[in-house]
């Protein structure tokens, strides 16, 4: 990384690696928060009428934590190794566009700040503290959400840093969509990227095409909520449900928008691990590619209870049972990579191999309510709960925390210790299940989700006191990741270029890598470079001194003052303050002018 | 051991084959639609089963077996096979098959489509309430759906507010409540019960507590049921605290919102007319019962955030309270 030091390179840097680290520890700190929220959900339920927080602060922490957890935790987390990795796994010095990517990452913490403000400035709404957070669900159902049925400000935050987001997500999608395609080192075929980097691609090009539709879903309910259209409101004649539909649209793209990275991730960590390459490369890229497309065709399966009628939900059913089949094939082509390997028991083989066992279990699940009249029993109840958590943190954070033990020499040069690692990984692995097993049954015995109590009589107290019992296991697994964090600061064993064998290009150079990547950008000539293939010997890494001097780009101020301007503009809307408009505008386009027009030069 | 400790609690569960200590489980159906979905449920549920175990299995197989040992070959650096991707991608679609026709079979059975007799009622979901008419007997009541054994009962679902969804599961699957549409249910209940559910869609502060209950009554007790429910009700004895009760009725807020029929015609708030005969009050939430009337006449918003049956101002005294909930459940 840059020799510079100091606060102002960090807010002025478009080093994708630097940039990845911020992406890592802003969304780990989202992760905290909601981890945090989860443990107050879970606290308030452990026994039944429980009164630890009112109906009304239940409803805000349930909808924070939901958006907190999509929006601001797994989405960025998975962007921390779009950034710091996929240059890397290409052989490129940057991304296509370095100061978009700052600008990214500004646009995604300030609309996570502006997100999470609600907690505190109830105050300045005339409310009390805990009053005017977002109360909606992560959802935000149309009509509930009209200014009729909740006047004060909760839903406009919840929009308003939603919309955001949005610019953060869809800047960063066509960011990595030019340089994946265009910033390949010589050589570097499509079909001989790394999974991860595969992986990556097609969640781009889901997010550049379901981030339009929630914005558009967004802008109609500003409207509403802002202007007295009637986009969502049945007595001027339009429908609630065209929210959900337009919600569900981008919803479904957005769950494989979070599992797929995950998929990659955990498609490179096997392969090193069991000294193996990946089993059925060609097939596990197109079964992804296709689960990209196929995630398009089956957002009603959110909707069986709306009652669309027996042909769509019969179309739909058979969409969703459809999409299982490239997601087993994924399964089954890990197991395959497993089978004949050596396999070392590494705490990032541990990760990847969890995310598949539970994978499996939220995958079964899925399967049974992608049938209609099984659905309309368990949608909206903790079974349901149950199924997201297999695949969103049995899935998706098992995957992450792979990457995370995988890649963190790569990141930070030093290795975290692998013991620290296996007791995290247990904890967490007990912890997930005693968390979520539980909530099948609480399902399945009648409780619905988003409930802030629940009586005695259902029978499913014990069951409830048992799932709170493992989220606070979890939470010991994550102090013990941070202790491990923390303690490998100083004491953690330095990382050579490639402490694991990997095959990818990311092996080849230091730990961290210096500014520049690539001392001399290589060259491709298989789809494992680093390793011994049966044409071809390993590739000679880049010698470690630069033979010629490279040039690096300064770092620059306008992405960060361009993203400003959003925030205020927000707030704008939230105070209903005209003035305020024109100084987030000005923000906002005096940082783009000048961007456009700095020379791009140290 | 916990998670075998929840699989004995299950078995232990589905034997005893009651609905005594689970009344809103959806494994006991108490209906030909609930016994359809669980059917296909548990149908679904074992095939899941059976490609659970031979998955996972394969999984801890691989990472047991293959473990690295120093002086080991290394590994033979294989890239795929064709017919072995052919095959593991076949298996699934083939086991979909045997779990789609099943369910496309179970989409159209219950689909909502009732015959000509079929008992009617509609239901509307409101915050924090659900209200039940019947139209062909010209009959309002609320919280408590009363209906008969071995008939079809149709429901008509509708809201006057924000979404619900209107969930009985020992008797059958959810259908939201949306407003401006009419969704459609029906079920025949074939055990005589009493049988709780509650709002299954997010609709604000006090969505936890828009509970319900449905009686399924012998045809008979449903005939006796809906003969006192389309009677007037009986006025108070002079005298009595139930009349010093229905003045007060008639002289507070109460009227703005609620029907009792002879008396006031309001209609924010369910009908009153017999709510004495129901079990419960405030939606599911009480045993209808005295103190907790007169808590609940007291301060409703303090038992169900966001309620719009407000603190009455001036208060009511406690004996006006006391007064009023003896009539209330004098309304039989």
């Amino acid at each position: 990384m840059s020799e510079a030091r100091g606060l102002k390179s960090w807010l002025t840097t478009t080093d994708h690696k630097r940039i990845g680290l911020l992406y890592f520890w802003t969304a780990f700190s989202f992760f905290l928060v909601g981890g945090l929220e989860a443990l107050l959900i879970r606290a308030q339920l452990a026994q039944p009428d429980g009164h630890l927080v009112s109906a009304e602060t239940y409803n805000q922490l349930f909808t924070m934590h939901g958006t907190t957890m999509v929006f601001l935790a797994l989405m960025p987390l998975s962007a921390s190794f779009f950034n710091y990795i996929v240059p890397l796994q290409i052989g490129a010095r940057d991304v296509a566009f370095p100061r978009l990517n700052a600008f990214s990452y500004w646009v995604f913490l300030l609309g996570g700040l502006f997100l999470n403000a609600s907690w505190f400035v109830g105050p300045l709404f005339r409310a009390g503290m805990l009053n005017v957070a977002p109360d909606g669900g992560w959802f935000g159902y149309a009509n509930l959400t009209e200014r009729q049925y909740s006047p004060g400000p909760n839903i406009d935050f919840w929009l308003l840093g939603l919309q955001i987001l949005g610019i953060s997500s869809l800047a960063a999608g066509f960011n990595f969509i030019v340089t994946i395609l265009n910033l390949r080192a010589p050589g570097m075929k499509l079909m001989r990227l790394p999974t991860f980097t595969w992986m990556t691609l097609v969640t781009q090009f889901l997010i550049i095409t379901a981030f339009p539709v929630i914005t558009v879903g967004l802008v109609f309910l500003m409207f509403d909520r802002f202007f007295g259209a009637h986009f969502y409101v049945h007595e001027a004649g339009a429908t609630p449900i065209l929210w959900q539909h337009l919600f569900w649209l981008f919803g479904h793209p957005e769950v494989y928008i979070l599992i797929l990275p995950a998929m990659g991730i955990v498609s490179d960590v096997l392969p090193t691990f069991a000294r193996k390459p990946l089993f059925g490369y060609t097939v596990v890229v197109y079964s992804g590619i296709l689960i990209g497309f196929m995630g398009w065709g089956v957002w009603s399966h959110h909707m069986f209870s709306v009652g669309l009628g027996p042909i769509a939900d019969s179309v739909f059913a058979a969409t969703t049972m459809l999409i299982a089949v490239p997601t087993g094939v994924k399964i089954f082509n890990w197991i395959a990579t497993l089978w004949g390997g050596a396999i070392r028991g590494t705490t990032a083989l541990h990760f990847a191999v969890g995310f598949i066992a539970m994978f499996i279990i939220g995958g079964l699940s899925g399967v049974t309510h992608a049938s209609p009249p099984a659905d309309l029993q368990q949608t909206d109840t903790y079974y349901v709960v149950a199924h997201i958590h297999y695949v969103l943190f049995g899935g998706t954070i098992l995957g992450l925390f792979a990457g995370i033990y995988y890649w963190w020499p790569k990141m930070t040069g030093r290795l975290l210790s692998e013991p620290l690692g296996k007791w995290h990984f247990w904890l967490q692995f007990i912890g997930m299940n005693l968390a979520f097993f539980p909530m099948h049954f609480i399902g399945l015995l009648g409780m619905p989700r988003r409930i802030y109590t629940y009586s005695a009589d259902l029978g499913v107290s014990d069951l409830n006191l048992a799932s709170t019992a493992g989220a606070f296991l979890i939470a010991v697994a994550i102090l013990v990741f941070l202790y491990n964090v923390w303690r490998t600061r100083r004491h953690g064993q330095p990382a050579s270029n490639d402490p694991w064998g990997g095959a990818s290009l990311e092996w080849s150079i230091p730990s961290p890598p210096p500014v520049y990547n690539f001392s001399v950008i290589p060259t491709v000539t298989s789809r494992l470079p680093r390793w011994r293939t049966e044409l071809h010997g390993p590739m000679q890494d880049p010698p470690a001194v630069p033979p010629a001097p490279i040039h690096v780009p300064g770092g620059s101020w306008w992405p960060l003052v361009a993203a400003l301007g959003l925030p205020v503009m927000a707030l704008a809307a939230l105070t209903h303050t005209l003035w305020i408009v024109f100084v987030g505008a000005a923000l906002l386009l005096v940082g783009i002018y000048r961007w456009a027009f700095e020379p791009f030069e140290v | 051991m916990p998670r075998i400790r929840l699989w004995l609690a299950t078995a232990a569960l589905a034997m005893s084959g009651c609905g005594g200590p689970f009344p809103q489980s959806t494994l006991h159906p108490r209906s030909d639609f609930a016994r359809g979905t669980d059917a296909l449920f548990t149908d679904i549920f074992w095939w899941a089963a059976a490609v659970f175990v031979v998955v996972e299995l394969m999984l801890l197989v691989a990472i047991v077996r293959f473990r690295h040992r120093e002086g080991r070959a290394a590994p033979r650096p294989t890239h795929g096979h064709t017919l072995m991707e052919i095959g593991w991608t076949l298996a699934p679609a083939v086991i979909l098959v045997f779990v789609a026709v099943p369910t496309v079979r179970t989409i159209f059975a219950t689909a909502g489509e009732a015959p000509a007799d079929a008992l009617k009622v509609d239901v509307i979901g409101h915050q924090w309430w659900w209200e039940f008419r019947y139209p062909e007997l010209a009959l309002v009541t609320a919280n408590e759906l009363h209906v008969p054994l071995g008939r079809v009962v149709q429901l008509s679902i509708t809201s006057a507010d924000v979404i619900h969804s209107f969930w009985a599961p020992p008797l059958g699957g959810k259908r939201d409540a949306i407003p401006g549409h009419m969704t459609r249910i029906a079920f025949r209940p074939d055990s005589v019960g009493d049988y709780s559910g509650q709002c299954a869609e997010f609709c604000g502060a006090s969505h936890a507590n828009m509970r319900l209950r449905v009686i399924v009554d012998s045809d008979s007790g449903f005939g006796r049921w809906a003969t006192v429910q389309l009677a007037g009700p009986a006025a108070p004895a002079p005298g009595t605290l139930a009349e010093r009760g229905r003045a007060v009725f008639a002289r507070s807020a109460c009227i703005g919102c609620h029907t009792i029929q002879g008396v006031s015609p309001g209609v924010i708030g369910p009908n009153l007319t017999h709510v004495g005969s129901r079990t419960t009050i405030a939606s599911g939430l009480f045993p209808n019962d005295s103190a907790h009337l007169a808590r609940w006449i007291a301060d409703a918003p303090s038992l169900k955030p966001g309620s719009l049956m407000t603190r009455m101002q001036p208060p009511l005294t406690d004996a006006d309270i006391a007064a009023l909930g003896a009539y209330l459940q004098s309304l039989k």
